[in-house]
């Protein structure tokens, strides 16, 4: 690939993506194992890496926890999450020896992990490969954005949900990406509404239209709203392939579209 | 910022300057010599500003977006309603502060006095404290690394003029990094009540707030309990329940029995919950039928029940 400014494990890889949001719990990785999902039903190979160092959350959500990481002959190699293995991922997660235990590291110490994530997994040829992140703007999204600087990623994915609080970190968020020069492909809404399953009234829990007037503000994309579905949080929790099994949810067509509109986009540049 | 080796044993370890990972780092001889392991003076310094300040709670989760600061801000609400407790709210959420909007005080700036920064009064005994007030604008980023991150931390807890306070609350960021690290190694000579550990029903956040737990257990952080948040929707039309975030594994209940530490409540999820904090409004006050708003009562009367019988050492001697 040209991007490759210097050859390496992520030379295969066509696209990078990263997921970002200055807030918690909006769905980061929610979005990113959807997004994963996604593409893979539109036939693309895809690696996910989770460098939410104290709250890795994806092993669960694609169940594969507890699974460990091998060390091949270029690197560690991801974990298949797939007989296929069109999905691969790595996480902090097949690290630990013990679910429950935690990472209890200040910066430093997680800088030099994720730099070993960028340089040392031996990801093969992808089409894209989704970085999820934790919350707020510090150490991982700075050493992040440093090390994948040279493979010029993509852009950058932004989620919000509707309320004004989630809102104003998201502006943080934007904030940052300019300083670190990294290319907004849009912004994503989650959470955009809860249908009641009794009686199919839409209730906006956390109020609505925050995410696109952000946007229009902001000036970058808005790439479109996914609805609140219980399913889909279900589905998730017990790490079933929710695309599969649930092609009806209203958060489908969100996510594919989002989806294509990022496979539409063309390599950020050549350096 | 300079990388650390891969297996550094820590400046404050025995082992710092004489582990096999040392060789060749080029701090190995300072901290064989020791000077790492010296404690920060910043430390007793906080120890004497804490002296008026009776009791420390921490509001912690490992996952984001669980509801900590909403309810950080509604503990601090709950409490300041007697107008004879005085309250502080501490946001140490550098990169992401939203208590300034929850509170209704967005676009306040901190005043400098002779004792330090004064904190940002909502009410004569509610002071608040938070990054957001440094900033200019509502799109400025926080692009910190951990040191400085800290520094501001210690700057929070040595140098604000909290004054005489009954109940200091700390909001902290997800997860268990070096904001949490920072707080509790600064606070430890003066003294924590305890933690309050908010979570929500899937198994997700759950798992997070295991080890938010494990995380207190290392630094010796007394656990006052489990709140769990979003615990069910009453939809406003037809009145009926529904689970968003469906507790697959048995939601905190479960959780709680099984690692035996006590649930201060569940509190359900009302859409009046998300608008009031938009608009910076007290939730207890602005939707007092709510069963949100009943639970929310019963949890912070379990806070101060739990506060009291863990008066500080000397209280005895002076009180009465």
């Amino acid at each position: 690939m040209e991007a490759a400014a210097e050859p390496g494990n992520l030379a295969g890889v066509r696209h990078i993506v990263l997921v970002l949001s200055g807030k918690g719990g909006v769905g980061k990785s929610t979005i990113s194992t959807e997004l994963a999902l996604a593409l893979r039903h539109a036939g693309k190979k895809v690696g996910i890496l989770d460098v939410d160092l104290c709250g890795p959350s994806i092993p669960r959500m694609l169940r594969v926890q507890g699974r460990a990481v091998h060390q091949g002959d270029s690197g560690w190699v991801p974990v298949f999450v797939d007989r296929e293995q069109s999905i691969s991922l790595m996480s902090v997660g097949f690290l630990l020896e013990q679910p429950d235990e935690a990472v209890v590291w200040r910066g430093p110490k997680k800088n030099a992990l994720i730099k070993q994530f960028v340089s040392d997994v031996a990801w093969g040829q992808l089409d894209c490969l989704v970085v999820d992140t934790p919350p707020g703007t510090s150490d991982e999204h700075m050493a992040v954005v440093d090390a994948l600087r040279p493979y010029s990623p993509l852009g950058a994915l932004v989620v919000t949900t509707p309320q004004a609080v989630s809102v104003g970190d998201v502006r943080r968020e934007l904030t940052f990406c300019r300083k670190v020069g990294l290319r907004v492909i849009g912004l994503v809404e989650n959470m955009s509404g809860f249908v009641c399953p009794h009686c199919s009234e839409c209730t906006n829990i956390f109020s609505r239209g925050g995410g696109e007037e952000l946007a229009r503000h902001a000036g970058v994309p808005f790439l479109g709203s996914v609805p609140l579905d219980p399913e889909l949080t279900r589905s998730l929790e017990d790490g079933r392939d929710f695309i599969q099994d649930f092609p009806d949810s209203p958060a489908f067509p969100a996510l594919s579209s989002i989806a294509q509109k990022i496979l539409s986009q063309t390599p950020a540049g050549l350096s | 910022m300079e990388e650390v080796p891969h297996d550094c044993p820590g400046a404050d370890s025995a082992q710092a300057g004489r582990g096999a990972s040392c060789q060749g780092c080029p701090n190995q001889r300072l901290c064989a010599s020791g000077a790492g392991a010296a404690s920060d003076p910043a430390i007793e310094e906080i120890k004497e500003k804490m002296k008026t300040v009776k009791h420390k709670i921490l509001v912690l989760s490992g996952k984001g977006g669980v509801g900590k600061s909403t309810f950080s801000a509604h503990l601090a609400h709950g409490l300041a309603e007697d107008e004879n407790t005085q309250v502080a709210l501490l946001d140490i959420d550098i990169c992401g502060p939203s208590i300034p909007k929850i509170m209704g005080l967005e676009g306040e700036q901190v005043h400098q006095s002779g004792s330090g920064w004064s904190p940002v009064f909502l009410e004569d005994n509610l002071g608040v404290m938070s990054v957001g007030f440094l900033l200019s604008s509502p799109d400025d980023a926080v692009i910190w690394r951990g040191p400085k991150k800290n520094g501001m931390i210690k700057q929070f807890l040595r140098d604000v003029d909290w004054g005489e306070v009954d109940y200091l609350i700390v909001d902290t960021p997800p997860g268990t990094s070096d904001e949490h690290l920072s707080v509790v190694q600064y606070l430890a000579a003066a003294h924590i009540d305890g933690a309050v550990i908010i979570t929500t029903p899937q198994e997700v956040s759950l798992q997070d707030v295991r080890k938010e737990i494990s995380f207190c257990h290392k630094v010796k952080l007394p656990i006052i309990g489990v709140v769990e948040n979003m615990s069910g929707f009453i939809c406003p039309k037809c009145q009926k329940e529904s689970q968003i975030f469906p507790p697959t594994t048995g939601g905190a209940e479960a959780m709680c029995q099984d690692l035996k530490i006590p649930l201060l409540g569940k509190v359900p999820l009302d859409p009046r919950i998300g608008k009031s904090c938009d608009k910076g409004q007290s939730f207890l006050v602005e939707a007092p039928d709510s069963p949100a708003t009943v639970t929310y009562r019963s949890i912070i009367q379990r806070i101060q029940e739990f506060c009291s019988q863990r008066l500080p050492e000397g209280e005895n001697l002076v009180g009465s």
